[in-house]
């Protein structure tokens, strides 16, 4: 039962009940940064650190925050491990860091973050918190890598920065996608997301 | 002044928050059923943007890059603060809120009924705190400039929201597949706007 319960926790986030494409959260820098697959990836695990870490420490902290300014608290905490993972970047990965510009600061704001620690860090034991940050931040990178692939492949001909088009196609007149790598193009992505995946479930609950 | 248009312009129409860097997509889908509430929050976070920018902008240059506080005194030429960034910015963003609702509860009552409720949303609305994020990265010549680029971006956000809320109040009367009904459809609208506002780009006055 305790189990089951623990799986459910951390499942449910990355399918059913994922962040982005059903509770339609943190979707702000999820899509600015899904051009290539390099910057999603850094971007997932930046995101993943800073809700599992920001989840325990909340957790930890439940008992003593008085409610009224809970909110500062929460951002102090969160703006806290940003600047630790943006310090980070700028150290040992500096052109990503250059990429991501101003979306890694954004995390402090991403809804996903404030929206995990409202609604299960402040009423739950910090382990438990650790396997919901953790998850929920796998969902977002879910989303994250997925469009980013697409949009990498076909904008560019590329993933992960290799070339996996070959030269013949280019030959024969393929030319790559440029709107892919424009804005609005992340949008329609996530949109079409949404679409397959509430699709796969209406047709799931009606089996039923 | 043939600058301060130009930023104007830019921050509007080419760097829209919305459709170029997708800022504050949260509240911007989840707000914008009518297009009544929309305008509310739209006037605030325009609002709040205009007041945030240049006070981060005057901070940031007096306080916290490296040399900023040679004003003081030259000693503390050395001193970079630029970490410090984020938690500033935040922090400034959370408290000029909470100062702003108060303000505005006690001097207009008819305003604050129709903004307040919005006011506690914008606090981690992703436009603002973006709004001066950008502002740190492009380095504006002066506080005005900020002030402006601010506004601009307010007046931007304002524009996306408003417009996307009157097209989803007349689809409402549409037939969409079921499962793509709702945020499926917002989001594929969002994406063909920002392919229009696309348009705009290379405009440079």
């Amino acid at each position: 039962m305790q189990n089951k319960r623990k799986e459910r926790i951390f499942l449910d986030p990355i399918f059913r009940n994922n962040p982005v494409t059903v509770q339609i959260l943190g979707i702000c820098s999820a899509l600015a940064v899904t051009v290539k697959l390099q910057s999603a990836v850094v971007m997932a695990l930046s995101l993943t650190f800073v809700v599992a870490f920001s989840n325990v420490i909340v957790s930890l902290l439940r008992k003593t925050i008085p409610g009224r300014i809970r909110i500062i608290v929460q951002l102090v905490v969160v703006a806290f491990l940003v600047i630790v993972v943006d310090q980070f970047l700028k150290a040992y990965f500096f052109d990503i860091s250059k990429q991501l510009s101003v979306f890694v600061g954004l995390i402090i704001t991403n809804c996903i973050v404030m929206g995990r620690l409202e609604a299960f860090a402040m009423s739950n034991s910090p382990k438990r918190s650790l396997i919901d940050g953790l998850a929920n931040g796998l969902g977002y990178g879910f989303i994250l890598i997925v469009v980013a692939f697409f949009r990498e492949l076909l904008g560019s001909g590329t993933i992960w920065n290799y070339q996996v088009v070959p030269q013949a196609f280019y030959d024969a007149g393929y030319m790559n996608n440029g709107l892919m790598i424009m804005p609005p193009m992340a949008l329609i992505a996530v949109g079409i997301i949404v679409w397959i995946q509430r699709a796969h479930q209406q047709r799931k609950e009606e089996g039923k | 002044m043939e600058n301060i248009a130009n930023i104007f312009v830019k921050s509007v129409f080419i760097d829209n928050m919305i459709f170029a860097y997708f800022l504050g997509m949260c509240s911007y889908l989840a707000v914008s059923k009518t297009v009544k509430t929309s305008f509310g929050l739209g006037v605030a976070v325009a609002f709040m943007l205009t007041i945030t920018v240049p006070i981060n902008y005057l901070i940031e240059n007096y306080l916290l890059c490296k040399g900023a506080m040679t004003w003081i005194s030259p000693s503390f030429a050395d001193v970079d603060l630029s970490f410090l960034t984020f938690i500033v910015f935040i922090a400034v963003v959370a408290s000029m809120t909470q100062l702003v609702e108060m303000v505005v509860e006690k001097f207009s009552p008819s305003l604050y009924n129709s903004l307040g409720i919005f006011l506690p949303l914008i606090a981690v609305n992703c436009a603002i705190l973006g709004g001066s994020l950008f502002m740190a990265e492009r380095s504006y010549a002066n506080v005005g400039e900020a002030a402006v680029f601010g506004f601009g971006s307010g007046i931007g956000w304002l524009l996306a929201i408003v417009s996307l809320a009157a097209i989803r109040e007349k689809i409402k009367y549409s037939k969409i597949p079921k499962a793509l009904d709702g945020l499926g459809i917002a989001f594929i609208i969002v994406g063909l706007m920002g392919l229009a506002f696309m348009g705009f780009m290379g405009i440079k006055l």
